[in-house]
């Protein structure tokens, strides 16, 4: 019996049953995935590191908010937001009108296109459709790449679903698929810069669809959340133009992205 | 409930369940085959039959199955080369052969060691009279005892099928498009994430029972020389086994 | 130990990841034993509609996948948890630590297993034991407390062992739902030295040693709560 009652408050302890009253410094979690370099990665000490981690560090001490990160799978990254586990998302989301419904977002914090990504060498047969027709095309689930993939091309060629971007690396040198879908930037500093994704480059041209691709990645938070977003939206204008949102883009791409 | 999601997206659970099912069948033909001879060679007292069948069992039942899929299909593809040179890098390439692989050996795995049980369970009297009869090893091992420790490990056999139909479902993270991919998919397309998800439970809820069943007649079929008046009705038999 | 195995610098964290799935474990063990408990008294009620409750739990967990379980109770129970809360207590905000939730849905999930083996352990006990208790005049309570619960635990121990067994195997799941277990290690120290073969390996090992190791705990504690109990002479 004692054995059970200690088990029971452990567990309620450990829910961390609490109430959080008001603070000074707003305590704000940020949800990110940390497994899609160069914006957001988990370096060998368990460390996230990237871009996404340091705009969003810049954007808390703008703010003047106590931010925590919280790790999070991409396909739970918005059940993650709505179940309370963090109180934002910045995970370079894009915004799209499907998204919206269920989550508000911010001003975009950059602007990226999307691409398509195969050996070196690949044809480009005129259009997108043509060129992946009869092939296998991967993407990471979830992700507006995916949805424009299946939509776009899923009647020519198979598309496979991957929940990390690096197994879908993998399976692009391994040749289990022959094409790989993702964002322009992120694409190339998370793979055809490194090592594994040499003798890889884009096929054809950069492309963007507004309804598929989105309108710029944006800081996703929950509906309702006004204030919050109020405070994202200024720290957003603060550190462009205090420089630091420059400075922190040419280190991790060479250039600002910040799009127009 | 959104009613015109669920009529909607059907299609795509149902192909899903096919999938499901054609991975379950396959895995759980195959894994039979390859079980009775490792629940054999576990009980051969020849160590050089023994020992290789202990350790696979051991290997397969003492880690988890997603690590299993995870070290076949992502853990091999690192050495495409080698496999190609081989000649059989066709066969890791593809993520549906490579599930199959691994289900069919974690399931001869668990079976082979149900079996065995079963086997060793096999009254010895009746291998006796097999010996005084004059049949061989092969002939005792077809005609008696394998009849036998079918029937005995039959139960215990159920409940391996429905736990496979189920780890099925840990395909899904190896790119295979089965039943809980295909929920999951249009779970993150339509953010009806809870919707999604019951739906697809109630459909293995339906596929447990319905192996439950299916296997709960073969039971029957098996035991038909003994008294039917003392067994429940199917149904009520195949609701206790999915409730214990 | 990161050049000992060469484990490129990942040492820490898988070794940090497979004590949280051996953690997950013994904590989702001790919540499947409290569930289990409650599950056995539902089933062994003679109330008909507390029996009905047992059955549905057993039911649903036995018939749904574990991913499926895992995900939906992962995210849906803090959900609900608050919704539930929210009415009473304006802008409460319920920290739902990732861990103790996975530990909480596991020990859920598990509690289902448990309840057989358990509701089985309390058939076991001889009835002479408990009619004895009743003839000294024990009420229910002590009865229950007193005599029948201790001896339960011999024999349920087998089953809580073999419940053990897939639990833990159980929590390489967590890292479906992001918690930074070795299997989650695993992946990301694989991907990134493009090594994935080596690492589940490791992962492998280690599951097979926490295997090891379980079977030999589980056989002494056997063996231990066997003693001063008759044994058939051959």
């Amino acid at each position: 019996m004692k054995k059970l009652l200690i088990a029971a408050v452990t567990v309620a302890v450990g829910l961390g049953l609490g109430p959080v009253g008001a603070q000074e410094m707003m305590k704000v979690r940020l949800g990110t995935e940390g497994a899609y370099p160069p914006f957001n990665a988990l370096d060998s000490d368990g460390k996230l590191i990237g871009f996404d981690i340091e705009i969003g560090d810049a954007l808390c001490a703008a703010a003047k908010l106590d931010c925590e990160w919280v790790v999070q799978d991409w396909d739970g990254m918005i059940p993650g937001l709505t179940s309370e586990k963090y109180d934002a998302i910045l995970a370079s989301m894009s915004i799209t009108a499907e998204r919206q419904e269920v989550i508000d977002f911010s001003d975009a914090y950059y602007q990226e296109a999307a691409a398509l990504v195969a050996a070196e060498g690949t044809e480009f047969k005129g259009s997108l459709k043509d060129t992946v027709a009869g092939k296998i095309v991967g993407a990471q689930s979830g992700t507006t790449h995916e949805n424009y993939a299946k939509d776009k091309f899923g009647d020519v060629a198979e598309i496979k679903s991957y929940d990390t971007v690096e197994q879908a690396h993998l399976d692009l040198t391994t040749g289990r698929i022959d094409f790989f879908t993702d964002g322009a930037i992120a694409v190339t500093g998370g793979f055809l810069e490194t090592d594994l994704g040499k003798g890889y480059a884009f096929v054809g041209e950069t492309f963007n669809d507004v309804t598929y691709h989105g309108d710029g990645a944006g800081i996703g938070v929950r509906k309702g959340e006004a204030e919050l977003l109020a405070t994202f939206n200024d720290a957003i204008k603060a550190i462009r133009e205090s420089g630091v949102y420059q400075e922190i883009s040419v280190k991790h791409h060479g250039f600002d992205i910040f799009g127009e | 409930m959104d009613l015109d999601l669920l009529i909607g997206s059907m299609p795509k659970l149902l192909d899903g369940a096919l999938m499901t099912l054609f991975l379950t069948a396959v895995s759980v033909c195959l894994g039979f085959v390859l079980a009775i001879p490792v629940a054999l060679a576990k009980l051969s007292p020849r160590y050089w039959l023994r020992l290789p069948a202990g350790g696979f069992i051991y290997l397969f039942r003492g880690t988890p199955l997603l690590i299993q899929l995870f070290l076949i299909y992502y853990g091999l593809g690192q050495f495409r080369e080698t496999l190609e040179s081989f000649g059989v890098w066709w066969f890791f390439r593809d993520a549906i052969k490579c599930a199959l692989l691994v289900l069919i050996l974690n399931t001869a795995a668990y079976t082979g060691e149900i079996f065995r049980g079963a086997i060793a369970g096999v009254a010895s009297g009746q291998i006796e009279a097999g010996r005084a009869l004059g049949m061989s090893w092969f002939t005792q091992t077809r005609r008696i005892i394998l009849p036998q420790a079918l029937r005995i490990g039959w139960p215990a056999y159920t409940n391996e099928v429905v736990f496979l139909m189920q780890a099925t479902s840990l395909v899904s993270l190896v790119t295979v498009t089965e039943l809980f991919r295909a929920a999951d998919a249009i779970a993150i397309r339509t953010f009806r994430i809870y919707e999604m998800y019951l739906t697809v439970a109630a459909m293995y809820l339906v596929i447990s029972y319905g192996i439950i069943f299916v296997f709960g007649r073969i039971e029957r079929h098996l035991m038909r020389h003994r008294a039917p008046a003392t067994q429940p009705g199917i149904h009520k038999r195949a609701l206790a086994i999915l409730s214990r | 130990m990161d050049q000992l195995l060469r484990l490129g610098g990942f040492g820490n964290e898988l070794a940090a990841g497979f004590l949280l799935n051996i953690s997950v474990g013994a904590g989702a063990l001790v919540v499947a034993l409290t569930f289990g408990l409650g599950g056995a008294a539902l089933k062994l009620s003679p109330s008909r509609i507390l029996n009905f409750a047992g059955f549905i739990y057993t039911t649903l967990v036995r018939g749904i996948p574990e991913l499926v379980l895992i995900i939906v109770l992962y995210f849906g129970v803090p959900r609900l948890a608050q919704t539930i809360i929210r009415p009473f207590i304006e802008g409460y905000r319920l920290d739902f630590d990732p861990v103790a939730t996975a530990v909480l849905v596991i020990g859920l999930i598990y509690g289902a297993f448990m309840t057989e083996v358990l509701r089985g352990a309390f058939l076991s006990v001889p009835k002479g034991q408990l009619e004895a208790a009743r003839a000294f005049g024990m009420s229910t309570r002590q009865t229950f407390w007193r005599v029948h619960m201790p001896q339960m635990w011999r024999f349920a121990l087998p089953g809580i062992g073999n419940v053990w067994m897939v639990l833990i195997k159980a929590t390489a799941l967590v890292s479906v739902v992001g918690l930074q277990d070795i299997l989650f290690w695993s992946g990301r120290a694989g991907q990134s030295l493009r090594e994935p073969f080596k690492f589940y390996l490791a992962a492998a090992a280690a599951f097979l040693l926490i295997t090891f190791i379980s079977e030999r705990i589980i056989a002494l504690a056997e063996a231990r709560s066997q003693r001063g109990v008759r044994k058939l002479k051959a």
